[in-house]
């Protein structure tokens, strides 16, 4: 049997945030919400689990210093222990105020290109990818929620999400 | 219902009676409609200085630099100058999305995007200079330590000249993927309305495939929160770093340990002047003057009087440990008594009247407030920060402890071609990005609408905290076509619907009664149009209409070529009452004869 969504479009982000409430207090089960910019607290409402892209960002950081010292502890003190302009290159620690500019930037680097990266990857975006929205007008000023109608009698679904304020309501047949 | 508390002392952000699709037309509309006259004469001008300069890089490689005014004495004079004076620029950009977000000013949103585009530009054009200031630019890969056949030959990580390729490198590259990711959503706007074939597909591939999930969402406010907390100390370092060069040498006048933090308040300082340069001419060409309001101009006025005063701090410290340091040397130095009076006098005073005594003129409420002013003195700032930066570099070389070898320095043409050259290619680059690129970042705007927006604002006001902020209390959210539909929901019927037209939605007009009835007598003439039966013409295809014009026409009734036909000389006047810049008659030429062309098509 083809699996049926309902969509329901609100044409307010106060309207959606109240309903995504209501819908989710009645055990629907909500599939996807597409909303053309970030609706506050939308993600709680929702149930989403926060995200840890902080944390990797974190852990990148740390390699990007790892990077930094072992590249200038080998080039400056192992590999050519050179006198330039007397600066003791005896020990890391001995020259390391130096090197603290470029410990720092690469901290920088790492941390914030390999976490967009990840962004990127987790969310699925690249520059050939196309565009999932259903409707075009989820990025102008709709706010689509995509309902799993199956098992559900559509008719009371649909009276359901017209009472919570859907300005259009849609039956999609899943292939 | 939720209700957005907000302090009933704050200016709104956006005015106007704006809705979330009006953002999008707005923002899109220098996107999605033409260029006009003034752009492509701009265009031109930048590119002739482009390419001019480009022609001046191209004879400095190819013959030496030599052809540059620079000697044995002073060995960086313009190059630099210039390299300091755009990194400087390109620090505002940083500031206004990375600082200010984690302040969270609102009023950042709307001024943004383009303060960071201006800051990959500028950025740009600083790193062109630490290339083409070589003597062998050819070899400037050397200065990354890469794996060589020289046996494994490395680079010395002393220099602060090497510290500036890591820092300028990670600059760019970073505020680069923090401006892309905040495009992502504008871009899928612009995929999602255009009705161009090759823009779907342009905008398509710009925006990542960007689909706004609740998800997505979520992740994207994290990375630019993260993103922020990173550029933040990200740009307090990259101009510590410039300002390195300097600080680490022994130069007299260099070696001061106050530069790193009075270069950041420097670079601050010119690049909100330079922002303010912009956008007071940026809102008035594509019509973004309720987005880009006075109280924006007057906030970006106010951090350039604390960075100013800050820099002038900085000025009176570095005069008085010149001074006080009671050493002879520093007594040439660039604010000194001796630069005051000496053969640089005239760059002395230059610095101290365009960045210490114009900028003080905006303590003054009524100036702040003044948009004529207000461009004025960042042009005056603008200036006064490159000779700051001219002042240190060559002042500071001009007289070095070997009286000997005191020299002067004047500029070949070629110095200032290249200089023209870096202002032509940033405008070049920022022409083209006002005219393909989405300038305000209209997701961030949206987000601020209601709490911020003059329109509710006033709800606010009149009702109360907890009023609704529902579509369907805004009378000014819907087009008709909207309407009708609305009736089939079970939404009820909307009160707001008076005795007039019904395809008229005229309200975010702000007419009057008479108006109103004037236009239902105008539409009984020329027809109406029902949203259930008709499809509306595209009438941008006529002269002088974008996006927003066709929206305003929209709302007073108009939808397709079969009305336009039937429209009269009282009409037109009418229409010219009605909307804000309707188009003069030479701007739209005939619209009869033009409609009936794009209806027999």
């Amino acid at each position: 049997m083809a699996s049926k969504t309902i969509h329901a479009i609100y044409n307010d982000d106060d309207l959606l945030l109240h309903a995504v409430k209501q819908v989710r207090e009645a055990r629907y089960h909500i599939g996807e919400i597409y909303t053309p910019f970030p609706v506050h607290g939308l993600d709680k409402a929702v149930g989403e689990a926060p995200t840890r892209l902080a944390i990797a960002s974190f852990l990148y950081g740390i390699t990007g210093l790892s990077v930094a010292v072992l590249m200038m502890n080998f080039m400056m003190v192992q590999d050519w222990p050179q006198d330039i302009g007397g600066k003791p290159s005896f020990s890391f620690i001995t020259n390391m105020p130096s090197f603290v500019p470029i410990m720092f930037e690469l901290t920088v680097f790492f941390a914030a290109h390999l976490m967009v990266i990840t962004f990127y990857m987790r969310s699925r975006l690249a520059p050939f990818k196309k565009a999932e929205n259903p409707d075009p007008r989820t990025t102008d000023d709709m706010f689509l929620m995509e309902i799993d109608a199956t098992n559900h009698n559509v008719e009371d679904l649909s009276k359901f999400l017209y009472d919570t304020g859907a300005a259009e309501i849609k039956l999609i047949d899943n292939k | 219902m939720s209700s957005h508390y907000e302090a009933p002392i704050r200016e709104p952000l956006v005015t106007g009676e704006k809705t979330y699709h009006d953002i999008s037309v707005e923002v899109g509309a220098p996107v999605l409609g033409r260029a006009n006259k003034t752009w492509y004469v701009v265009f031109t001008l930048a590119l002739i200085a482009f390419l001019w300069g480009l022609g001046c890089i191209i004879y400095t490689v190819s013959t030496g630099i030599g052809v540059w005014g620079l000697n044995k004495t002073i060995g960086w004079a313009w190059d630099i100058t210039n390299f300091v004076w755009w990194v400087g620029i390109g620090h505002a950009g940083t500031l206004i999305s990375a600082v200010l977000l984690l302040f969270r000013q609102k009023w950042r949103m709307a001024v943004n995007r383009s303060a960071e585009a201006m800051t990959i530009f500028a950025v740009v054009q600083a790193g062109l200079f630490p290339i083409i200031h070589m003597g062998r630019p050819w070899l400037a890969y050397w200065v990354l330590p890469i794996p060589n056949q020289f046996g494994s030959l490395w680079v010395n990580f002393n220099s602060p000249l090497l510290w500036d390729v890591f820092a300028i490198s990670t600059y760019l590259s970073v505020s680069l993927v923090f401006w892309w990711t905040g495009l992502l959503p504008d871009f899928a706007m612009l995929r999602d309305r255009t009705t161009n074939e090759f823009q779907k597909k342009i905008y398509g591939i710009l925006s990542f495939g960007w689909s706004g999930r609740v998800k997505d969402w979520q992740r994207f406010e994290e990375v630019s929160l993260v993103l922020a907390g990173l550029a933040t100390p990200l740009v307090l370092s990259v101009h510590t770093i410039v300002s390195f060069d300097f600080a680490t040498s022994v130069v007299p006048g260099w070696h001061s340990t106050i530069f790193p933090p009075y270069f950041v308040a420097g670079a601050i300082f010119s690049g909100f002047a330079m922002v303010q340069t912009l956008l007071i001419i940026m809102r008035k060409v594509v019509n973004l003057q309720d987005y880009i309001t006075l109280l924006h101009i007057e906030y970006m006025n106010k951090v350039i009087l604390l960075t100013g005063g800050i820099v002038s701090v900085a000025y009176i410290t570095e005069f008085f440990i010149g001074w006080y340091s009671g050493t002879s040397y520093e007594n040439y130095t660039y604010l000194s008594f001796g630069a005051a009076t000496g053969p640089y006098a005239w760059a002395f005073w230059a610095l101290i009247i365009c960045n210490f005594v114009v900028p003080l003129t905006l303590w003054v409420k009524k100036l702040r407030r003044n948009i004529l002013w207000t461009f004025i003195v960042a042009l005056v700032i603008n200036i006064g920060m490159w000779f700051e930066r001219f002042d240190i570099i060559v002042i500071d070389l001009s007289k070095g402890r070997t009286p000997s070898s005191w020299a002067m320095f004047s500029p070949t043409f070629v110095d200032i071609g290249v200089f023209i050259g870096t202002i032509g290619f940033f405008f070049v680059l920022f022409l083209l990005y006002a005219r393909t690129f989405p300038v305000i970042a209209q997701a961030e705007v949206k987000t601020i609408l209601k709490s911020s927006g003059e329109y509710y604002k006033n709800l606010r006001a009149k009702h109360g905290d907890d009023v609704p902020h529902h579509a369907e209390s805004d009378p000014t959210a819907k087009e008709p076509a909207a309407n009708v539909q609305q009736k089939d929901a079970f939404l009820g019927s909307d009160s707001s619907k008076s005795t007039h037209e019904a395809t008229v939605n005229a309200d975010a007009l702000g007419i009057t009664e008479t108006q109103k009835d004037q236009l239902d007598a105008m539409l009984a003439r020329i027809g109406t149009f029902n949203p259930e039966t008709e499809k509306a013409d595209n009438l941008q295809k006529l002269d002088g209409v974008g996006p927003v014009l066709e929206q305003h026409l929209h709302q007073v009734g108009i939808y397709k070529y079969d009305q336009v036909i039937k429209l009269t000389k009282e009409d037109y006047e009418l229409l010219d009452e009605v909307i804000e810049n309707f188009p003069i008659l030479a701007n739209r030429g005939d619209w009869n004869a033009q409609a009936t062309e794009l209806k027999n098509k």
